[in-house]
């Protein structure tokens, strides 16, 4: 399938990092564009662009923007999440690699829109490579006069703090990222209020993912109707899938977000190798619920994987042939969330640490008649009950995997396991 | 002012209450452990959620301001189902240690369970464990395994004290309430975090182990311990003291008073209350003979007091009152001074060492009932002679009578010389609770009710008008301090009513009646929280 290249455009040249191929490919034009435009002007062309944040939320970029409270005279802060650590998703990694600037570019568009003077990216502790990349372009993009104060004569300033995290899951909860950041445990925060109106350091703040930042440059460049085109009704673009597990292309894959998920898995990625069967997939990070073989005729945009029960998240798709113990795969998953819950909320805390422990016993051949149905009831009395989404996000593979897959956990359980 | 209806019961509440508080206003508890009115909110425990109309799912009320016209639901059957999951979910990996546990009796995990649980449990594998009986500092001590993380504790030494000694450390089911390294839990109001700590996490190492607390009795009170005058509940234990080392008062706990104290003490007034059980208390009237105080009655002692006043003329007598008198006592004495037309009285004796008021509760001012000595008038009258002069008169031989209330004079900021010269020239008689130097050489000793023991009014520092109430009998034959007074009265032969006065009452509504800025002040009318002089 052949479509439009948007993030991924540069990436097979030599050293698209640098601020010489990304402005000889067009780069930093869009921001001259956009420091001629009403800041207004500037939302109004990402909501026409149906642009929806691309780091797991899916909300829609430009309305979050407008949440902005207007003539406010407190500092609004720009912070971008480069935590990207949710399972199964790479995407990130390699834009701030591959193409920092855009990022940078992207920000600058955003703080304009926002009237914001000082941006902060939150970088994944463990991205060393990527922090460094991306801290070179900053400082490139600072000798050049791209920020700092009065950005390429605009009269507008503008400064990135570049800040990395300590490798904590929760950190790339937006809220949970702005604790972090203002230098307090990474525990998110309870809302209202929202960090639109009280965020980083108490003040209004924006919280956007890289790709959805390396996104806008483009949209202002080319137009919202011209990126709104790419997508579906409600969502516009095309994003980074990032494709692992059982295909014979492993990678990061830019398609239209209407791509289906049978194609993205055997177009573009080659679909099963060795000649096994495909069983399951997770299409949107693993705190998505898993879809069946029979369930990937469906369209990857948000609206569509949320209809089908599942969602879109952070586009992270993990494809498990039919070798894969689905049961083995929800005791992983469990660790993670046991091992990931920052412990705020109760039924977050209590609950993931439990369900790993039936979890476990199950595939250690001790499981109990009654766990699958405890499992399920727990998860689905945690659901909704908690600060962030992050016990929302469990839940997802806890209820499908064995909702999906009971038989395979149920023969694991002995006969004579307690009823 | 929003409006809102909760539980089908209409309120009106102040911008920016909470549905907790705001259905408290109508007579609803939305159960909540991490949630305090003291403190800021922390959303975590999620407990206290529930539904409002045209909201598609329930919301937690401590975060949720009350809104016009907004249409609350605290008992439906979603909300009952969510604390019941709620409350399983605090318990999965609890100790259910309670027939160990301290908090057996006043815990809120027994409390709701009770009453929001009950569902059968289904955890049968292994819990987290976690450290136990960590001392975090000389009065609190922690078990972790028994913490629910409401976070309360940190809160609390984060807003409260700015002393920042406790965190959560580690994630998930590993999280736990910790000090930070070289911190230690001992700042003046450390106490507290075991009165906010809903569960047995946090308990009181002077208390621990000694009582249960269902046999405790409670008794409402003030704080003696400065001139704050922080409203405390004590709790007695006194059917079955081999269970507190023979303590009758088991415990000081703090009683909310939006205008003075809120709802704190400090660690001084929280475990201040040794010194009434205490050996040295004074239990028997005494009398010298000789070298050494021997036991007498009162009948004896008042009679050789009375005989001692009238072989003294009023230039001859010094009288030093106390500020730890209750406005009662003080009140009979100023009536017995007028009476004997002397006008040396000052119930200011300046500590050795002054205090600082800590901006926070702690005044530098050691006494509860300064303001009130000083509105009674327990001060030089015209021509009187004040503290230091009735020192120097005693020890030049011109004041021959020393009348002393509670203090140890050898403890004050006067030259220890001055006044050893002056209570062994002068005939000393001593009233108070304890024995101290200055008692041992007194000629008469009238051992008074401390004021666990009898019922009363404190003034504090900003003219607060405050009861204390008796929660035990007086040890031995000690009586309370007006007791003594009024039954001197009679032993002088003074005819007026108030010399008959039988409960501290009936001296307040004498006070009240003679002192205009008492005007109209009741027992009754000073209720739990006070009133201000002159109000």
């Amino acid at each position: 399938m052949t479509s439009e290249k948007i993030f991924t455009r540069n990436f097979h040249l030599k050293d698209p990092h640098t601020l010489g191929v990304y402005r000889q490919t067009g780069g930093y034009t869009a921001v001259t564009k956009a420091f001629a435009m009403e800041p207004s002007a500037i939302t109004e062309e990402v909501k026409k662009s149906n642009l929806r944040g691309l780091g797991g939320a899916g909300f829609p970029t430009g309305t979050k923007w407008s949440f902005i409270p207007k003539g406010s005279a407190a500092p609004k802060y720009l912070v971008i999440n480069a935590d990207e650590g949710e399972p199964g998703t790479f995407k990130d990694r390699y834009l701030l690699e591959r193409d920092p600037h855009a990022v940078i570019e992207g920000m600058l568009i955003a703080a304009r829109a926002i009237d914001s003077h000082r941006g902060f990216i939150y970088i994944r502790g463990e991205y060393v490579q990527p922090w460094r990349v991306f801290s070179a372009a900053v400082r490139e993009a600072y000798g050049a006069g791209l920020l700092g104060k009065n950005v390429l004569g605009s009269g507008f300033d503008f400064d990135i703090v570049v800040h990395r995290g300590a490798g904590a899951y929760i950190c790339g909860e937006e809220t949970g990222l702005l604790s972090s950041l203002e230098g307090k445990k990474g525990w998110p925060k309870i809302k209202p209020p929202f960090p639109a109106i009280k965020g980083a350091f108490g003040q209004p703040t924006i919280v956007n993912n890289v790709e959805t930042m390396a996104a806008i440059p483009h949209i202002i460049n080319r137009g919202a109707a011209w990126f709104a085109g790419l997508g579906t009704k409600s969502q516009g673009g095309t994003r980074l899938f990032s494709v692992s597990g059982h295909v014979v292309k492993p990678g990061v894959v830019e398609a239209p977000v209407s791509i289906t998920l049978r194609s993205l898995i055997y177009d573009e990625c080659g679909g099963i190798p060795n000649g096994r069967r495909l069983k399951a997939v997770v299409p949107g990070g693993s705190s998505a619920a898993v879809l069946t073989a029979d369930q990937i005729d469906v369209s990857m945009d948000v609206e569509s994987l949320a209809k089908a029960g599942t969602m879109a998240g952070s586009a992270g798709v993990i494809v498990m042939d039919d070798t894969v113990s689905i049961p083995d795969a929800l005791m992983v998953v469990a660790r993670f969330y046991a091992h990931e819950s920052c412990g705020q909320c109760t039924p977050c805390r209590e609950s993931t640490g439990w369900i790993y422990k039936m979890s476990h016993r199950i595939v250690s051949g001790k499981g109990r008649k009654e766990d699958l149905d405890t499992i399920l009831d727990v998860a689905k009395r945690g659901a909704g009950t908690t600060i962030c989404a992050f016990y929302d996000g469990a839940v997802g593979p806890y209820i499908s995997y064995i909702e999906k897959f009971r038989d395979e956990f149920e023969a694991l359980i002995p006969r004579d396991g307690h009823a | 002012m929003p409006r809102l209806t909760i539980d089908g019961k209409e309120v009106e509440v102040p911008p920016g209450t909470n549905l907790i508080e705001a259905a408290r206003l109508v007579g609803v508890e939305i159960p909540h452990y991490c949630y305090h009115p003291g403190l800021s909110i922390a959303g975590q425990c999620r407990l206290c959620m529930v539904d409002i109309d045209k909201v598609p799912r329930p919301q937690i009320s401590c975060n949720m301001a009350a809104a016009d016209g907004m249409v609350v639901h605290t008992q439906t059957e979603r909300v009952l189902e969510t604390r019941k999951s709620i409350m399983e979910f605090h318990l999965v990996n609890h100790p259910l240690d309670c027939p160990v546990c301290d908090q057996a009796g006043e815990c809120w995990l027994q409390i709701y369970y009770m009453k929001h649980g009950l569902y059968d449990p289904r955890m049968t594998d292994e819990k987290v464990h976690k450290p136990k009986a960590v001392p975090l500092g000389p009065h609190v001590i922690l078990d972790a395994e028994r913490c629910i993380l409401c976070s309360r504790c940190v809160r609390f030494c984060d807003e409260v004290t700015s002393t920042g000694e406790l965190g959560i450390f580690h994630r998930g089911d590993h999280s736990e309430i910790g000090l930070f390294p070289g911190a230690t839990l001992e700042n003046k109001y450390s106490g507290n975090v075991i009165d906010i700590c809903p569960v047995g996490a946090l308990t009181d190492r002077d208390f621990r182990f000694q009582v249960r607390v269902w046999y405790l009795d409670t008794t409402r009170s003030v704080c003696p311990g400065c001139a704050r005058g922080c409203n405390i509940e004590i709790h007695t234990n006194r059917h079955r003291t081999h269970h507190n080392r023979g303590r009758r008062v088991a415990r000081i706990k703090p009683r909310f008073n939006a205008d003075v104290n809120r709802w704190w003490i400090c660690d001084d007034g929280r475990y201040g209350f040794s010194a009434i059980d205490d050996d040295s208390r004074l239990t028997t009237p005494l009398a010298r003979e000789g070298d050494r105080l021997a036991e007498t009655t009162w009948d004896a002692v008042l009679a050789a007091l009375a005989q001692t006043l009238q072989r003294y003329r009023p230039e001859e007598i010094g009288i030093l009152p106390s500020p730890q008198m209750s406005n009662e006592e003080l009140f009979v004495l100023g009536q017995l001074a007028a009476h004997l037309g002397t006008v040396n009285v000052d119930f200011r004796v300046p500590p050795a060492t002054p205090g600082n008021d800590d901006g926070l509760l702690i005044r530098g001012d050691k006494n509860p009932n300064s303001q009130g000595a000083a509105l009674g008038g327990l001060v030089p009258g015209a021509g009187g002679l004040d503290g230091a002069g009735i020192i120097a008169g005693a020890a030049a031989g011109r004041v021959k009578l020393l009348w002393v209330f509670h203090h140890d004079l050898y403890q004050s900021a006067w030259a220890e010389t001055d006044v050893h010269k002056a209570l062994t020239a002068a005939t000393l008689i001593f009233q108070g609770t304890n024995t101290n130097r200055t008692s041992a050489g007194a000629t008469l000793v009238l051992p008074s009710a401390a004021y666990a023991e009898c019922d009363g009014t404190f003034t504090n520092f900003e003219g607060r008008v405050q009861r204390f109430r008796q929660a035990l009998d007086p040890l031995g034959e000690a009586l309370p301090g007006w007791e003594i007074l009024t039954r001197l009265g009679r032993a002088l032969g003074l005819p007026d009513q108030l010399y008959q006065a039988e409960r501290a009452e009936q001296v307040f509504t004498r006070l009240a009646a003679s002192r205009p800025s008492f005007g109209g002040m009741t027992y009754r009318g000073l209720g739990d929280a006070g009133r201000m002089v002159g109000a």
